[in-house]
């Protein structure tokens, strides 16, 4: 009975949108804030976690961070019936339910997978008349939500009758999804073609379980979309970025309607924007093969969405010409020349550069995209000093993906480690070369199309010849 | 330009630069902007970066205040000392000048805050 007290049951309930990330941001955020949890369901696919949590605060730190959590609830109840579910509310968690009906309150009835009128809500309502109201019914400022929550299943095209689960209890706190809205790139000053996504970009912070007070580093910064979502949780945000015009915004605006770049665009007026600006460092223009950081310049988490070699071009300084001399009065206006990067290299440079510069214990996350056809997880990079610690898939199209993966320092660089491991597959060359087989199939597709139109066509003429000679 | 991504930052990977730190500092524009002081942070900090350097750089720029020669004990409990610190890290910012390798002289411009570390490709 006293365990009982003790450990709480909570709803967390998801938004049933990138759901491969589910796991591995929970994860992340159960571990940046030490919070240890007894898990009673916790499915891969369906939008509901009940957990066991050591208390409230544990459910507000977690729901602090999370942008694929809805909302967090004190679970009063749950069952596959609801019958059940009444018969737990009047016996055993009448204590429970008493302690929080003396003051103002509200219940929102909420139905996953099935549409239900207002009328229907109400009447739903109307089944828990025998809850020990003391309060009075606030609709617009309640001191407690209540939640009703029925879960017809995930197939659209077979809904049962009765609800697979229902829930009852009270509302704790929100999620982060407002941040979708207000770090939306629509409103956002300084943007490019490649910008991240705000949800996918607190994701990828969350999973460097980055917080108040660390100092994080995108070396691939760009227009530093990233960065925003690290600085909103309150850590101390460092860029780099090889293009010099994209982080002085000398760029084409990307924004149709918009014909000139405004002259203050930059990373450091969209920290400002959202009022942010003391979590912002700096940003420089640097090549990431020739390292501008010094050797022991230690970094609490590296976050970054490299260039994949399609929207953006894969380049380090360089050339294909023997030597090259530059004379001192051409150097001042020289812009450096830029060879193409293989990507396998790339990310081999990247987790030598974290193996080097995160603290232990701390974690490197990037994207990775694979061709879907031929990926197996052996061409995932392999570290003697990194450890791969989660791995979520966005399918991007019919033949391409990316993964989002964190890495977890493990131990410090020696001189006779082994090398850093990598499958050579290119994914550049893998993907043009299937978007130019698909053309071609296509192409051929479509001439034979109208070579069949052209014999049907010559046969209607012959037949009408043919039909007009005997009229004749 | 921050004096805090001063401290980190070096020309070693220029050809024939065996340190490449510190960089000379040469402004033409300083800013002085106000940051919101994390005391937590600064002194999380300390340790991390090469004092000796931060104190030359601040001198440089005339923005060294009382900040002591060495870094005092119980740095932690020193909130005087933490707030001298965060105003040099923080809140001096160079906005337009070079930043110069000690080895080979080589010239990084700083152009609206931003330096610019990269080499032509007869330097790698």
């Amino acid at each position: 009975m006293s365990q009982k007290f003790r450990y709480k049951n909570y709803l967390l309930w998801f938004a049933q949108e990138h759901v491969d990330f589910r796991v591995a941001e929970m994860d992340s955020i159960f571990g940046m804030f030490n919070i240890k949890y007894n898990s009673i369901v916790k499915n891969k696919i369906h939008p509901f976690w009940v957990v066991q949590l050591d208390s409230e605060d544990d459910a507000r730190k977690i729901a602090s961070r999370s942008i694929l959590l809805r909302y967090v609830i004190e679970l009063w109840a749950f069952s596959t019936d609801l019958s059940c579910l009444n018969l737990q509310l009047q016996t055993e968690e009448v204590e429970l339910v008493s302690t929080h009906m003396s003051s103002t309150f509200k219940i929102i009835v909420e139905t996953f997978g099935k549409h239900f009128t207002q009328k229907e809500k109400i009447d739903k309502i109307e089944n828990f008349k025998y809850l020990p109201y003391k309060g009075t019914v606030s609709l617009k400022d309640p001191d407690k939500i209540l939640y009703y929550i029925e879960y017809y299943g995930l197939d659209a095209n077979n809904v049962p009758e009765k609800p697979e689960n229902v829930f009852f209890g009270r509302w704790i706190t929100d999620g982060q999804r407002n941040l979708m809205k207000e770090l939306s790139l629509k409103q956002r000053k300084f943007i490019g073609n490649t910008s991240m996504d705000p949800q996918l970009s607190v994701i990828m912070v969350n999973q460097t379980k980055a917080k108040e007070g660390d100092i994080i580093l995108d070396p691939f910064v760009g227009t530093g979309s990233v960065l925003i979502s690290a600085a909103k949780f309150g850590a101390y945000t460092l860029g780099a970025d090889i293009d010099y015009q994209t982080l002085h915004a000398r760029t084409r605006p990307s924004r149709i309607t918009q014909k000139v770049r405004e002259k203050d665009e930059s990373v450091a007026a969209n920290m400002k924007q959202y009022g942010i600006q003391d979590r912002y460092l700096d940003v420089i223009v640097s090549d990431f093969t020739k390292s501008a950081w010094r050797s022991c310049f230690q970094i609490d988490a590296i976050v970054t969405d490299p260039p994949y070699g399609i929207r953006e071009s894969v380049e380090k300084i360089g050339t294909s010409k023997d030597s090259v001399s530059i004379s001192e009065e051409q150097a001042d206006s020289h812009i450096p020349s830029k060879v193409d990067y293989a990507l396998p290299h790339l990310f081999k440079d990247l987790l030598n550069f974290a193996a080097e510069h995160l603290k232990m214990d701390g974690r490197v996350v990037f994207w990775f995209p694979i061709f879907r056809k031929t990926f197996t997880s052996e061409q995932l990079p392999v570290h003697p000093c990194l450890e791969l610690v989660a791995n979520s898939e966005q399918v991007l199209s019919s033949h391409s993906s990316r993964l989002l993966l964190t890495y977890e320092k493990t131990k410090e660089v020696e001189s006779d480690d082994p090398p850093c491991v990598i499958g050579e597959d290119n994914f550049r060359d893998l993907f043009f070369n299937e978007r130019e087989e698909k053309r071609k199939v296509r192409r051929a597709r479509k001439c034979e199309e109208r070579a069949r139109m052209k014999r049907e066509w010559e046969k209607r003429v012959m037949a009408s010849v043919s039909s007009g000679d005997s009229a004749s | 330009m921050k004096l805090l991504t001063h401290n980190m930052l070096s020309s070693k990977s220029l050809k024939g630069v065996v340190v490449g730190y510190p960089l000379k500092i040469e402004a033409y524009d300083v800013k002085v902007t106000e940051v919101e002081f994390n005391p937590e942070f600064i002194a999380k900090v300390i340790p991390k970066i090469d004092y000796s350097v931060l104190i030359r750089a601040a001198e440089y720029l005339g923005h060294v205040g009382k900040l002591p020669g060495h870094v005092p004990e119980n740095v932690e409990k020193n909130t005087d000392f933490l707030k001298e610190v965060h105003h040099a890290l923080l809140e001096v910012e160079v906005v337009k000048g070079d930043l110069v390798c000690p080895e080979s002289g080589r010239r990084f411009p700083i152009t609206d805050g931003i330096p610019n570390m990269l080499l032509n490709e007869d330097e790698v």
